[in-house]
């Protein structure tokens, strides 16, 4: 039975490798990346063997609790990592609980990020070899570690299955997993920073945690090596009744959970609510509007995106403010709305067949690439135009003024321009409807991205003529070349606008089946 | 035919379809004449749903031509999509809608005005027993409420012809029989409707008409009587299409 676990997530691999070749491609990549960080970690495991004892131990410990609390994290907020096997499918066939649990503990060593971790604490076997007894040791207790955070993984993921089948809770974490996304950059410096501050603390914060669930298993070898038996027998005890515990807990969970099947949470409402239908127009190219910003706030995939707008410029000014420098913040305008603006170049793709009643409808590609765009200008203007204008106060530029506002405004026109024809030609292999915006098959995004990168690299060249009036004008410290990028951005902007409307209009109207039939295919 | 004044709702005429080395629909003929109530039964994986896609302009065929009306579906795509109505199988609904908004946007994307739209809304989800949900996010809506969400934004604009592709799939009992109300109301006032089903019980009772395909062609067509010459429906089904396993084997099903 466990065989045939492993068998069918292999076998789940191959096929959905078999139906789209370009996941292959993108598969290698991340397997590349994965030996790359598994090389690094191997060799700094094994030079670690001639670091001294307690030093080895420190790191070892802090290290590998680092691994567990990962572990536990990840899962939770993305539900639906890597659910190829969830649970839920197996409630008809009767397997036998223990069978089921060894099954997909397993199965969770057969990807790259569980496969990466075994091989690497392995590794830890090479940083205790002078040490013969500390490596037998730690031969144990690297894989007991490992397994420790599949099964804590798995714990609390069908722990939280229950909340999880709420759609309202699904919603909210795929959206508050955005934020420490955004903010890894600023929290990996300021953790560094403090780490460096703070190097005289790690001994003692690495012996208080090897004394709980966390750096137990890892501390072993440590303390074996270290001539304490003592210590060492009673830490691989907790390392012991910890997986025994977490198992334990992760079986009372699942079995709630494959009786528990997903249901709809919330009351039902009446109607009388027609919410942004009543703030447009009641023609195609209103609704249409009022429908994609109704998704904008409502979708996980689109409000990702009115998260992650506004803070990036955020980010950037950071960085740029540290080093004392204020002028980055004079590009944050056009940058949010930029990045708003490109977010409905997968549009279509992001309705997935939903898009029938468009094609069903006989709404016209004037119509259609109208009310999507009004959407999006309706959140990306006000939005460029408030950063643009901060970014000028705080640098106490008030010349700049046209200049960053034709940078933004022509920025957004012609980015207009371009997702219209953009979303009318290409489908994306974009998460469905419901699923987390984390959520993709193992390497199917490798065709997207160059594709994202082609359309960006293609927005840049729209813009460029105000961005060198802009860059020009901070240069020579001439309002005239301001002036000259608003007018510039204005002109070219509206005509980038008018061209890619009309391209995308018309070849919407051409290709409109095909476009279902493409998105019906990556369903 | 009752020649020039009075065409065919419907009329199909060697359509095919292929998709990659299979073909799903094999030159198809049809003729769906106006004011009937047409069935179309076959096995799984027939051709009914890649039919239905063609005729009602959602899927490019291969070769062949589709008249609604007398309206040639793919050389004038926009006339023709405003005879329809079309309640497609298998495809995802703009779900972060609330019902209401739902049908509310599929009647505004036919370009009726706000108010008929409104009144017809509140009409469409009382007949079909939403009223309850209507503000309800479709998303949250059961199998059988969601087809029939689907089915009102099919029926917004008052099409001469509905095509409903499993229509009654999931939907209960009780909301079924107010369905095949509103569907007989409809066709007595003069309406088409091409239903496509696997329940042949249902199509002899319900339909006027029926066609039976099978591995992309059409086996037989005509009144419901003519098809079935006396026997049930159900039958002259299995006779047409053949694959009935004899009921011997699987003896150690009743072993226990």
């Amino acid at each position: 039975m466990v065989a045939h676990l492993l068998r069918l997530k292999l076998a789940l691999l191959r096929n959905s490798l078999r139906r789209k070749p370009m996941q292959l491609v993108g598969l290698a990549i991340g397997a590349l990346y994965g030996l790359g960080i598994l090389g690094f970690a191997i060799a700094g495991l094994i030079a670690l063997g001639f670091a001294d004892v307690g030093t080895a131990g420190t790191v070892v410990v802090l290290a590998g609790s680092a691994v567990l609390i990962g572990w536990l994290v990840v899962p939770v907020l993305a539900a639906g990592v890597d659910m190829t096997l969830d649970p839920l499918r197996f409630t008809t066939f009767a397997i036998p609980m223990r069978q089921l649990l060894a099954g997909l503990a397993l199965s969770g060593f057969l990807g790259v990020p569980g496969a990466v971790t075994l091989l690497a604490s392995l590794g830890t076997v090479g940083t205790w070899w002078h040490h013969p007894a500390a490596a037998g040791a730690a031969l144990v207790c690297a894989p007991l570690a490992v397994l420790t955070c599949v099964v804590a993984s798995r714990a609390i993921t069908s722990a939280s299955t229950n909340l999880a089948a709420s759609r309202r809770f699904r919603d909210a974490s795929a959206l508050i997993l955005f934020i420490p996304l955004m903010l890894l950059g600023p929290i990996i410096s300021s953790l560094t920073a403090g780490i460096r501050n703070a190097s005289e603390a790690l001994p003692a914060l690495a012996r208080t945690l090897s004394w709980t669930p966390l750096g137990a298993p890892w501390s072993v070898p440590a303390d074996l090596a270290a001539g304490n038996p003592g210590p060492a027998g009673l830490k691989f005890l907790i390392a012991v009744g910890t997986l025994a515990l977490l198992a334990w807990a992760w079986k009372v969970s699942l079995a709630k959970a494959l009786v528990t099947p997903p249901h709809t949470s919330g009351a039902r409402r009446t109607g009388g609510r027609p919410g942004f239908f009543r703030f447009f127009p009641g023609t195609p190219t209103g609704a249409i509007a009022a429908r994609c910003l109704t998704y904008w706030l409502r979708d996980p995939r689109y409000a990702g995106g009115l998260i992650v707008a506004p803070l990036v410029p955020l980010l950037v000014s950071f960085s740029a403010l540290r080093t004392g420098s204020t002028l980055p913040l004079l590009f944050s305008g056009v940058l949010a709305a930029l990045l708003l603006v490109w977010s409905i170049s997968a549009d279509i793709s992001y309705d997935n067949t939903a898009f029938a009643l468009h094609v069903a409808t006989g709404v016209t590609g004037r119509q259609d690439r109208a009310g999507r765009a009004v959407a999006v200008t309706v959140l990306a203007v006000p939005l460029g135009l408030v950063y643009s204008v901060l970014g000028v106060a705080i640098n106490g530029s008030w010349w700049m003024l046209p200049g960053v506002l034709g940078l933004t405004l022509g920025g957004v026109l012609s980015g207009l321009g371009l997702v219209s024809v953009f979303s009318a030609r290409v489908i994306m292999n974009a998460p469905a409807p419901g699923d987390s915006p984390f959520k993709s098959k193992p390497g199917n995004n490798f065709g997207t991205v160059l594709l994202q990168l082609a359309g960006f690299a293609g927005l840049g060249a729209l813009v460029l003529p105000e961005l060198i009036l802009v860059v020009v004008a901070v240069a020579t410290g001439n309002a005239l070349f301001s002036w000259l990028s608003l007018a510039v951005g204005l002109v070219l902007g509206t005509l980038f606008a008018w061209l890619g409307f009309r391209v995308g209009a018309s070849v919407y109207d051409r290709r409109a089946p095909e476009l279902l039939e493409q998105v019906t295919a990556n369903a | 035919m009752a020649g020039q004044g009075n065409p065919p709702a419907l009329a199909v005429s060697g359509l095919a379809k292929r998709f990659g080395g299979k073909i799903a629909v094999n030159g198809i003929q049809l003729v769906v004449p106006a004011g009937s109530f047409y069935g179309l039964v076959g096995p799984n994986g027939a051709g009914k749903t890649t039919t239905l896609s063609m005729a009602t302009g959602l899927l490019r065929p291969d070769a062949g031509s589709v008249q609604v009306h007398g309206v040639d579906v793919w050389q004038h795509q926009l006339e023709a999509k405003r005879l329809m109505g079309i309640l497609p199988d298998g495809v995802r609904l703009f779900d972060r809608l609330s019902g209401e908004q739902l049908v509310t946007y599929a009647g505004l994307l036919r370009g009726m005005d706000r108010e008929t739209v409104a009144g017809r809304v509140r009409d469409l989800l009382q007949a079909l027993d939403l009223t309850q949900d209507a503000g309800t996010l479709v998303v949250d809506y059961s199998a059988g409420m969601t087809k029939k969400i689907a089915l009102a934004s099919a029926l917004i604009h008052a099409p001469r012809l509905l095509v409903l592709d499993e229509p009654f799939e999931s939907v209960d009992p009780i909301s079924a029989a107010n369905i095949r109300d509103i569907l007989h109301g409809y066709v007595r006032s003069g309406g088409t409707v091409i239903v496509s089903s696997h329940v042949m019980d249902l199509v002899q009772r319900m339909c006027d008409h029926v066609a039976v395909i099978a591995q992309g062609n059409v086996l037989a067509a005509g009144t419901v009587d003519e098809v079935r010459g006396g026997a049930s429906l159900e039958d002259r089904f299995v006779e047409l299409v053949g694959g009935r396993n004899q009921t011997e084997g699987l003896e150690w099903l009743r072993t226990f």
